[in-house]
Parts: structure tokens; C-alpha cells; sequence
């Protein structure tokens, strides 16, 4: 991607610096090396970015400049990883942990998912319900769910329903709203003319509605997708007997630096690698739209 | 594909009006007392000024509305729901933008319950029709305005509608391609010959195009004249067409009724502009 954004700026920027009479080939040529020296430059600081940042806190943790104490190391970081993946944890594998927490987001993600698309088209679609529900769901909405969470614990117990549940009303409401609002702005001639060309009721929200709304849907379900990791680490924060937030927790409560700051540092790869694989599944389902400037900008950045 | 609809076309407008009621509880009238009568297989246009109520007069000819008084009959029956054996082709291009052009104009066949293969196979033969094969694949926004429209028409028309209902279909495009695509409708017209209401702010293609033009008066909108267009068919092309003597004459006498509506229109509309800003 930053090859497209880069790939004008170094063909405006070649000719005057070429000698008069060079091919095009060479024109060419040289733009190319230009983008190449221009991504490696970026690496570059980039990765000089991270060495100045883990070099400067392992060095300050070894001096005693940063107490180890308290903020960790990267090393012993790595080290704690490491140790936790051979010898696992107090309660099970280390990877039984992370699974633990992946299900529960997973299932949360996407029951909040489902519920929030079927309510927020059936509010938008029929008018009166969304009229007398509305205030219902805003003053919901309002109220801080993550303590939701501890009446979550206390009806559903330590194990995976209540964390599922806690990650499913955080996602709900993200989705629903989206979904709404979604239903809401489609185009009128749109549904006029389906239903002039034919169709059912039915047929105008399979046809016309849901694949409308599905543009709003979608750029929910990136903020929704970390809601449901965040719902289900701190359900298991609240109480449970397995989990990365128990991880934490734990680590919390021996004073261990390096385990929480591991255990994030896991989380943070899972929510990246979750994040990909979204990324994929809204590329495929909105092939459809035409590419838009403001989204190069934004993968230029 | 030119196979007789099944209803026989035809609308009649006796004494409709239309109110609606705004969201905060007032009344506003969009067209008062319209009587207006389109023959079966008549082309007819609707011209008048901004505001005047012909979108509305198309919506209950579509179904989509009720008139508030008056009664509205298309192909000889009351209409209740929406009408059977329309089309309707819009200013934007009511094209669904996520489905390829194919898909896009298969859909009347598809909600009426045709099979897939038989209704794709019948997209296929109206893009032929409207010069747009080796698009069937591409997206609405893959296309050209003027390609939109094209495949609009064929969408439309593709249901073999008796009436065929256009609010200032072409609009949006440029002169140019406005032009081609008048002349394209007029040819695609002949072949199955539905009842058209076709309203436009453009008296020259109103002319060029129709049997029939009605002059609506400043809103809300009455029938203020009906002029017959005698301009033999076919026409051939709209562009040479309207250097004719008779075009002339036509232009001008109906330009003289709707110039009025028109420029009183215009006052209104500067009124409120005014208004509102010595309120605010």
C-alpha cells in the first residue's frame, strides 16, 4: 500500500533529476529504486523506533534506572513467556489459557453479533417498535456494562457462560446501533423500485436492506471484535478458574511485572491477528464498492 | 421480449389530490384536483416549475402513495398496492450498487419468481438490447452515467411494463449523452409501446419526445393546459427534430403557459428564501 502512495510523489520527483534524453525505461527504472529506497527507509525507522524503546528499557532495568521491580524487563518478559509456555500455569497449559479466553470472545463476538443485526434491522425496518423501544435501549446503553459483569459472574458462575454473555452485550450494543442506523439510511428509491419491480416485503430487506446497511454493519464489527477479547478478559478478571484474565490477575496479586505485561502482550497478538483475518472477510464482502480515496489514505498512514 | 403486457396500460387521474401531513403535525398539499388521462400506448411528458407535485403524481400512478381525494385508475382498475405492470426509472439511478449489472437488471424477473438461469438468461438478452454486453460483470459504479441509465432502462423495462413511469430520468446527464439516450428511449418504446408519464423541467425533450404534453401549475400542482404534440412518427433524431417549424411553433406556445407557473414559482421561492432570513 505504500508503494501506491509513494509511486506518484517519486514520478513527479524523477524527471528533475534525470538528465534531458533518458528513456523512459530508465525513467522508470529509477522511480522504481526510489520506492524501493523508500520503503526500506521506513523499516528502517521503524524498527529503530522499537530497538531505542526495548534497548533503552532493558538497559534502564539492568542499571537500575527502572526498577525491575515494578516495571519488568524485556527480557524477563520473555523469559516469564517462555517459562509459562514450557511448564504452563498454576491452573493448566498455557495455551489451555489462551484458548479458554479465544472461545469465550469468539462465542460472545458472535452472539452479540447476530442479536445486534436482527434487532437493529427489525427496529429500522419497523418504525413503531424502534419509536417505543428506543428509550429502552439508549438508557441501557448508558449504563456501564463492563460491571455488568460481576451480576454475570454471580447468576452464570466462574465458567464460560458468564464471560460469553459479558463479551455478547458489549458487542450487541456496538452492532446493534450500526445495524440501525444502517437500516435507517437506505437509499428510499432503492426500496421504491423493488417494490415497484415485485418484491415481497421480505425480498426488499434481503435484497435491498441488509446488503445496504452491511457497509455500517461491517465497520462495526472491527470495534466490536476488540470489545468481545475485552469482554471476556475482564469477565474472567471478575471470577473464573481458567483464562487470560485470571493470568493477570494472578500475576497482579504476586506483584509479578513481567506476567502482565507477557500476558498483554499476548492478548495484543491475538486482537492483531483477529483483526487480520477481519480485515480479509470485509475486502471479500464489500468487493463490490469503489475504491475510495480516503481509504488509501488511510493504509498510507 | 416484446410480448404484450398483460394489462392493457392506460391511466386516469379524476379529481386527485395529495396532502401530507409534515412531522411536526402541518398539512401541505402537493397537488390539488389533477385530471389527467394517459391513452394506452400514449407517450405523455409533464412539465412545470419546481415544487409543483409531478414527482407525486407519478408516486400514486406507481402505488407507492394514496391519493387523499380523487380516484386513481391504471389499466382500467382502481389502484390499491402497488400497480401491477409498472415500471419505474428515477432521476438517480435506483441501481443496487453491491450487485453486478446482470443481477441488477434480473431483478424484476427475480422477485416474480423466475427461475435464476431463465431470468439472468433475459438480463442477458436486454443488455444486448441496450448495447451494454460485456458489462454484464461490472458494477454500477465500474460504468458511466449514461451506462447506468442504459441499464435503468433495461431494468424497467425488462418486467414488459405496460405503463412506464420516469421522473427527469435523464437529467443528470450530460447534453450529449442526454440526446443519445432520448432517442434510445424513443426506439425502445416502439417496441413495446407502454403508456409513458414522463415528467421533465426540459420543455425541448418534452416535445421531441412525447404525444402529449401537460403543464402543471406552480404548487400545489393542477393541470394548467394539455397541449397534442402533432410531430409526426418516428421521430428520428431529437437533435434535428427541434430545428422544425412546427417544433418552433409548439415550443413556444407551450412555453407561453408555463412561463408564467414558472416565474411565479421563482417569486414564491425568493419570498421564503427572504422570509427566512429576516427570521433567523
Amino acid at each position: 500500500m505504500t508503494a501506491e502512495i509513494a509511486q506518484p510523489q517519486a514520478q513527479r520527483e524523477a524527471p528533475t533529476q534525470t538528465p534531458a534524453g533518458a528513456s523512459e525505461q530508465a525513467l522508470a527504472a529509477q522511480a522504481h529504486a526510489r520506492v524501493l529506497r523508500h520503503k526500506r527507509l521506513v523499516l528502517l525507522g521503524q524498527i529503530g523506533i522499537a530497538a531505542f524503546i526495548l534497548g533503552g528499557w532493558q538497559i534502564g532495568a539492568m542499571t537500575g534506572v527502572i526498577d525491575p521491580f515494578f516495571f519488568g524487563s524485556p527480557v524477563g518478559i520473555v523469559i516469564r513467556l517462555w517459562d509459562w509456555g514450557l511448564n504452563g500455569t498454576a491452573y493448566g497449559s498455557f495455551w489451555l489459557q489462551i484458548w479458554v479466553t479465544l472461545e469465550e470472545a469468539l462465542l460472545g463476538f458472535l452472539v452479540g453479533v447476530s442479536s445486534g443485526i436482527v434487532l437493529g434491522v427489525l427496529l429500522g425496518e419497523i418504525p413503531y417498535l424502534a419509536e417505543v423501544i428506543g428509550p429502552y435501549i439508549k438508557i441501557v446503553n448508558a449504563l456501564p456494562r463492563i460491571v455488568l459483569g460481576s451480576i454475570f459472574v454471580m447468576w452464570l458462575g466462574l465458567g464460560l457462560p458468564s464471560k460469553v454473555v459479558l463479551a455478547a452485550v458489549l458487542v450487541f450494543f456496538v452492532v446493534f446501533f450500526n445495524a440501525f442506523q444502517g437500516v435507517r439510511s437506505v437509499d428510499r428509491n432503492l426500496v421504491s423500485n423493488a417494490r415497484i419491480l415485485g418484491a415481497s416485503r421480505l425480498q426488499v430487506v434481503r435484497h435491498v436492506v441488509v446488503p445496504s446497511a452491511m457497509t455500517w454493519i461491517i465497520a462495526s464489527l472491527h470495534v466490536a471484535l476488540g470489545f468481545s477479547i475485552i469482554g471476556a478478559i475482564v469477565g474472567e478478571f471478575l471470577g473464573s478458574q481458567r483464562g487470560l484474565g485470571l493470568v493477570i490477575a494472578t500475576a497482579q496479586n504476586t506483584f509479578d511485572a513481567n506476567g502482565v505485561f507477557g500476558a498483554m502482550l499476548v492478548i495484543g497478538a491475538l486482537a492483531l491477528s483477529a483483526e487480520a483475518l477481519m480485515a480479509m472477510v470485509e475486502r471479500r464482502l464489500l468487493a463490490w464498492q469503489p475504491p475510495s480515496n480516503t481509504d488509501q489514505n488511510i493504509q498510507g498512514l | 421480449m416484446t410480448a404484450a403486457a398483460d394489462t392493457p396500460g392506460g391511466v386516469d387521474l379524476v379529481g386527485v389530490t395529495k396532502r401530507f401531513v409534515t412531522p411536526t403535525g402541518g398539512v401541505m398539499t402537493a397537488i390539488r384536483d389533477i385530471n389527467l388521462s394517459v391513452a394506452p400506448g400514449e407517450f405523455c411528458a409533464i412539465v412545470g416549475p419546481t415544487g409543483c407535485g409531478k414527482s407525486t403524481t407519478l408516486t400514486l400512478a406507481a402505488g407507492l402513495e394514496r391519493p387523499t381525494a380523487g380516484t386513481v385508475t391504471v389499466s382500467g382498475k382502481p389502484v390499491d398496492g402497488i400497480t401491477k405492470g409498472a415500471s419505474f426509472v428515477f432521476q438517480a439511478d435506483a441501481l443496487m450498487p453491491w450487485k453486478p449489472v446482470i443481477d441488477n437488471v434480473a431483478l424484476g424477473p427475480m422477485f416474480r419468481g423466475m427461475p435464476h438461469a431463465e431470468s439472468r438468461a433475459r438480463a442477458m438478452e436486454w443488455l444486448q438490447t441496450v448495447g451494454l454486453t460485456g458489462f454484464e460483470n461490472h458494477y454500477p459504479h465500474q460504468l458511466s452515467g449514461g451506462m447506468r441509465k442504459r441499464v435503468s432502462l433495461a431494468a424497467a423495462l425488462i418486467n414488459a411494463p405496460s405503463i412506464l413511469l420516469m421522473d427527469e430520468p435523464f437529467s443528470a446527464l450530460d447534453v450529449q449523452t442526454r440526446a443519445i439516450m432520448s432517442n434510445e428511449l424513443l426506439n425502445l418504446w416502439e417496441r413495446q409501446r407502454p403508456s409513458v408519464m414522463f415528467v421533465t423541467h426540459d420543455l425541448e425533450e418534452a416535445i421531441g419526445l412525447a404525444d402529449k404534453v401537460v403543464v402543471i401549475t406552480a404548487g400545489p400542482g393542477t393541470v394548467k393546459a394539455v397541449f397534442d404534440i402533432d410531430l409526426p412518427r418516428p421521430r428520428g433524431a431529437v437533435q434535428d427534430i427541434r430545428f422544425e417549424k412546427r417544433f418552433l411553433e409548439l415550443y413556444q406556445q407551450i412555453w407561453g403557459a408555463l412561463r408564467e407557473e414558472v416565474e411565479q414559482a421563482y417569486a414564491r421561492a425568493a419570498d421564503a428564501t427572504r422570509n427566512q432570513g429576516n427570521t433567523a
